[in-house]
Formats: C-alpha cells, structure tokens, sequence
C-alpha cells in the first residue's frame, strides 16, 4: 500500500527536522495539485519556524494560502474544504492556539464522519506546533496531545526524527482522517539522515530507536533525544535500556510496545505534558490491563508536573522532566519489583 | 408576478412539505418515537425555499440545529430524514445523527450543526474547494458553485461569524451568508443579545454586501438570495442575506414559548408565509383551490409513506456504534 524504506542509511543526506517537514509539504503539494496549504505567515514569509519557505514561492497563493489570525476559521475553512474532497493541511504556529479552534477540530472535524454515518471523509492535516524551546513560558510552551487523544475521530502523530517527520507527514496527508501532527520546536533544528526518495512511515508503526534488554523507556517528541541520553548515562551502571518511540498515539503500536516489553520487562514512561491524565496514564492503564504478565516492576512516569510551564530557565527544568529525572526514574523502576 | 406556474407550485409545495413535516415530526415525538431535540422552523419556510430554490445541484449548504427546513427545500427524502430522527439505520446518518446532524453528503448539505455558528467556516471552506475545483477543471470560471451558510441572529454574535466573514470576503470566496432572523436567540430577544436591528448591517466592516430580505415572503427571499449567488457564481465574492422572519413555536418542541409577547405572535401569525403565499397563489397567480388542494394532497401522501418508512426501518445493531468513527474501522480498544 504505502512505500515502506528501510531506516535511514548512513548514505543518505542529512536534513534538519523542519527540512524534512518541508520536503514532505513540497512533495506533496507537487503529487497532489488538489492540496492545500494554510494557515498565518505561512506563505510569502515561509512560516514562523521557517518551515514552509520557498513553497508559496514555487506553488503559488492559491496553494499556498496565508490567512488572517483566525484560528477557528482557519481550521472551519480547512475542514469544510476537506469535506468536499480538497485534503488540506493547516499549520497552527503555536499548538496552544488550537484552544481557539476547539470547537472546529473537536465538535466538527472529529465528529463529521460518524455523525453522518460515513457519508464524509476529513482529509484534514492539522500542523501543531508543540512543546517548549525554552523560556517560551505558559501560553507558547504546552504539549495539548492528551486531549486529542480523548477525542475519538482524531489521530494523533508525534514526529520525533527528521527521517520519522518526513515519512509520517507524508502517510498524514494521504490519510482520509483528520490527523494532529505534532512537531516539536526544539527539534527543528535537529538533524537526521532522510532519503531522498518517497517514503511514509505508516501511523500506529512504533520504533525501537535503541535495543536494549533491562527496561523500556517510551519516549516521544523531544523526550526522544533526552531519553536516548539517560541510556547512555545509565549504561556504564550496566543497565540496558530500549528506547521505545510510538511515533502516533492514535493509533498506537500496542503489539510494539509489547515486543519490547516481553524483551525487558519493565517499563518507564516520559512525557512533556503534566503528568496528570497525560498519555503516560493511558498507556499504564493499558499495560496494566494487558501486559501485567510481562511486568517485573510497578511502572514509572516521568512526565511535567502539574503546574504550566514557567518562563525562568530554572523553574522551566524544574516542571518538565530532563536527562537526570529520566535516569531516576529508570534507576527506581531497576531498584522495585522482582529481578 | 414574473414566475412560471410550476415554478410557483413548487415553492408551495416545498414550504407546505417543511409545514407538514414538522407538525407530524411534533406529534410523533409527543407519541415516543424521537428520542432526541427538535427544533420546528415553523414560521421561516420562506427562508429555506426561497433560498434553496436559488441553488444548483452541485453547490453546498451548511444548516443549523433547526435545520429541517434547508434540507428538505434541499431536497433531502422526508422518509430518510423521519428515519433518522427516529435513529434507524436508514436514516441519512444511520442514527448516529439525529435531528441537530442530519446530513446528505449526495445533496450538498454539509449537515446541520449541533454547535451555534459551527457551520459558517465549514461553508467558507466548501466555497473554497469549489474555486478550487474550478482551477484544476482548467475553464477559466472563477469556481464550481456556491456555498451557502444559514444561521441565526443569535449565531451572528459568536466570533467564528465574524472570522469567517473577514475571511471569504478577503479571499473573495463564492459563498453567501444568509441569517434568518426570527428575533429570537433561544428565549433572549434580539434586542437584549445585540445593539444592534439589522445584523446585515454586520457586512459594512468586511467591505461585503449585507442587504435585508423579508423572510416571510419565498418571492423577496428568492430574488435577494438569488442576486447573491449569481454574484458568488461570478466570482464577485460573498454577500451577508439577513432574512427578517419569525419562528411561530417555541425554540425546541416542548418549549411553550411563553417569554413571547402574545400580541408579538399574533402579528406574526397574520404574516404566516405559508398562509399568505396560498393566498396570493389564489389571488395574483391565477390558481384554483382545486389546484392547491392537490398540492396539499401530494405532500400528505409524501409524508405518509416517509413516516410508514421510516417506522419500519431496522435499529441499529450495538456494533455499528464503533463504525466510520475512522475511514478504516478500529476494533475500538483502548488506543485505536
Ligand atoms: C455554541 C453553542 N452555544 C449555545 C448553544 C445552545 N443553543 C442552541 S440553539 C441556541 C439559540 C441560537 O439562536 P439563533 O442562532 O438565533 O438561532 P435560532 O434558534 O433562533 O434559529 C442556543 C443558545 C449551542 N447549541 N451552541
């Protein structure tokens, strides 16, 4: 169905996150001449990240279409264009904004197609720019994805690679659900290895970013990396850690996660949003419901605290969780339960 | 009055069907087979058919929670829509809709709406795949048809109106939106929800047309409504319809209405455009009481056979509960 490549190769060139992001929106826009694009600065400007420069440049202002700061009828127009068969992909410059299209994404494009039992496809994209870069305090810095998960008809998509971001925008687009892409600003920057050729990455397709033996830690978006680093911390203690990314939430790998459970047995959860009713929860829940057999110890959240995300750079390391809360959390779920 | 005969006849029997529909939609509530609201337009079928009547096939509408009135002068089968306020699966949303959703992708009718102003972006968006569908058919014709938006006075406060005119109109999308003013938004009059009379007036700061209908006569309705979709075909951008008219029941059936001055009603009862059209039928037109009387007759036997339909229709079974909730139906656990 969907060109599946294999990972990343050494070959391949390197790209930044928001390159990959870029490609993807490029090509797409070049294989589907119904596809648009909208959303505030977007167009001449290329985005406020940066992220779409050049395509208003190459594909013009009636693909490329820069709106007023109107969010609820950014995503109502998205929608009602998706409705009559135009897929189109938003770009909501902060994912907290998303607060004022509410009602759009979650009583609208959420509900169409069961409302009218299946009379109508969403071939909907909604770019959300997610999470903190950094004293960008409580109002620029949140990681809304658990709501949307609570919302069936949506998916939920957390690119974590520039290789993962490309594939699953790509799969996103061509998808005829309304999907929430989640990009994290701290990885626009990040480099990756990307083919240059077409690939998708299916959505509900988790990753095993490292094999490792002891305990899994599921990680998504920047906690990524920052999980990748805590194994590496941990490893000269001879603890083996397998970082384990979802990379959708809606729908989610459960069989993946629980390959990588059955090889570790124990598992740690990290998260940038609050801790409370965060997907962290759910995931526990439904490994406690499914896997208990495979569990050796108590599962471990690492997650946001429960407070919004402060603007001093100290106060901002004390709510969301770093490399050293990671690595006390894989430590405490080493420390409990049976060997 | 410059109309063909068969023109006008339909006029009437559309509003009569939207009549009928909805006083028998009433009584069949009353007796148990509607689980759900219902909102009757009783009083503003001139709305709905003259505006719907302005349209073509391939344009778009977006409806409200009182809704019955646009899908039927849209077209809709009033057997199917019975079906659906009964929850069947022969409904037109296979019971998961109800009277606030229905819908019929086939028609053009991109659903009523639940939520108050949800409607008018998604029709914005419509009239922008229709420009769409015009560029890639190559004609050289600024879109592929219309889209319409109706709402109430009471959604025209709502910010998403105001977002969604500023953005048509600067895009210069063919969409026409078109407020029936029925004075009322749930039991709050107009003049205790906005300063202001004349929502059309609204249009001035989005450098759009706004003009006035009277929205108890099909006529007025129809050449006002009609004017704007022939500007929007043209790719002379939007244009704000405000239809002054009236509901005659309460907000949802079992609502008495009693925060309505009487005299108030009565007035309005005096201009029921359903009435006053028949006469005018009878009095300009050149039609027979005999001529009405088998208009009457054909709408009753429509609804006839719709409500016998639709009471024999099948209820959904429990699993279909978890179908179309994603293209490709998910076995529904946890996180699918
Ligand atoms: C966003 C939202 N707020 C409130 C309601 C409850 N509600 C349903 S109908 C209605 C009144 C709407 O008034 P108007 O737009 O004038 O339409 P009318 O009922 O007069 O046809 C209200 C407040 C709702 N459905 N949605």
């Amino acid at each position: 169905m969907t060109p599946r490549r294999p990972e990343p190769q050494a070959a391949d060139r390197q790209l930044s996150y928001a390159a990959a992001i870029r490609e993807a929106l490029e090509e797409e826009l070049a294989r589907d001449p119904a596809l648009l694009l909208l959303g505030e600065d977007i167009g001449e400007p290329g985005g406020v990240f940066g992220v779409t420069q050049g395509l208003w440049q190459r594909f013009g202002p009636h693909r490329v279409l820069d709106t007023p700061i109107s969010e609820a009828a950014i995503v109502g127009t998205a929608l009602g264009a998706a409705l009559a068969g135009i897929p189109v992909v938003v770009e909501i410059m902060f994912g907290d904004f998303a607060t004022l299209a509410m009602d759009q994404i979650v009583n609208q494009a959420a509900k169409l197609r069961y409302m009218t039992g299946g009379q109508v496809n969403v071939p909907l994209v909604i770019r959300m720019v997610t999470g903190t870069a950094g004293a960008t305090a409580a109002q620029h810095s949140q990681s809304l994805e658990a709501w949307f998960t609570h919302t069936p008809g949506l998916k939920v998509v957390t690119a974590a690679t520039p290789y993962d971001a490309k594939g699953l925008l790509k799969a996103a687009i061509r998808d005829p659900d309304p999907v929430l892409f989640f990009e994290h600003k701290l990885l626009y920057t990040s480099r990756g290895a990307v083919p240059a050729s077409d690939y998708t990455v299916s959505l509900g397709s988790g990753r095993v970013v490292r094999e490792g033996t002891d305990v899994t830690v599921l990680a998504y978006l920047a906690m990524v990396p920052r999980a990748l680093a805590a194994a590496e911390a941990v490893a000269a203690e001879g603890i083996s850690v397998e970082v384990w990314d979802p990379r959708s939430l809606v729908p989610f790998d459960r069989a993946g996660l629980r390959r990588s459970l059955a090889r570790t047995g124990r598992l740690v959860i990290v998260h940038e949003a609050p801790r409370r009713a965060g997907f962290g929860a759910e995931v526990a829940a439904l490994v406690a419901e499914e896997c208990f057999d495979l569990l050796r110890a108590p599962i471990v959240r690492v997650a946001g605290l429960n407070a919004p995300v402060p603007y001093a750079p100290e106060l901002e390391d004390a709510v969301l969780p770093g490399e050293a809360r990671i690595v006390q959390g894989i430590r405490a779920v080493m420390a409990a339960g049976r060997p | 009055m410059v109309y063909t005969p068969d023109f006008l006849r339909r006029l009437y029997a559309d509003m009569l069907l939207i009549r009928r529909f909805e006083e028998r939609a009433a009584q069949l509530r009353l007796a148990g087979h509607i689980p759900g609201f219902l909102h009757p337009s009783i009083g503003q079928e001139a709305v709905a058919v003259g505006a719907c009547a302005a349209l073509e096939p391939q344009d778009y509408i977006t409806s409200t929670h009182r809704g019955h009135g646009h899908i039927l002068a849209r077209g809709a089968d009033p057997g199917r829509m019975y079906a659906e306020l009964f929850a069947r699966r022969e409904g037109y949303n296979r019971g998961k809709g109800g009277s606030l959703h229905i819908a019929s992708a086939a028609l053009g009718i991109m659903g009523a709406n639940g939520i108050v102003g949800g409607g008018i972006p998604i029709a914005v968006g419509l009239a922008l795949a229709l420009t769409v569908r015009a560029r890639l058919a190559g004609t050289g014709a600024p879109t592929a048809g219309v889209a319409v938006a109706f709402f109430g006075d009471g959604a025209s406060n709502q910010g998403v109106f105001h977002e969604s005119l500023n953005l048509a109109a600067l895009w210069r999308l063919p969409v026409v939106f078109i407020c029936e003013n029925n004075l009322y938004g749930e039991f709050t009059p107009q003049h205790r929800h906005q300063p202001i009379r004349d929502i059309a007036g609204r249009a001035v700061a989005y450098a759009m047309p706004g003009v006035v209908a009277d929205g108890n006569d099909v006529l007025d309705v129809f050449r006002v409504v009609g004017k704007a979709v022939t500007d929007a075909r043209q790719g002379r951008g939007p244009t704000l319809v405000e239809c002054k008219t009236y509901r005659l029941r309460g907000h949802y059936e079992g609502d008495m209405g009693h925060y309505r001055p009487p005299d108030e009603v009565a007035a309005w009862q005096a201009r029921d455009p359903v009435v006053t059209f028949r006469e005018r039928l009878l009095a300009e037109a050149g039609f027979t009481t005999a001529d009405l009387e088998e208009v009457e007759r054909a709408v009753e036997a429509r609804l006839e056979a719709g409500v016998r339909f639709a009471l024999q229709a099948p209820r959904p079974a429990a699993d279909e509960a978890l179908e179309d909730v994603y293209v490709e139906t998910h076995d529904g656990s946890a996180l699918a």
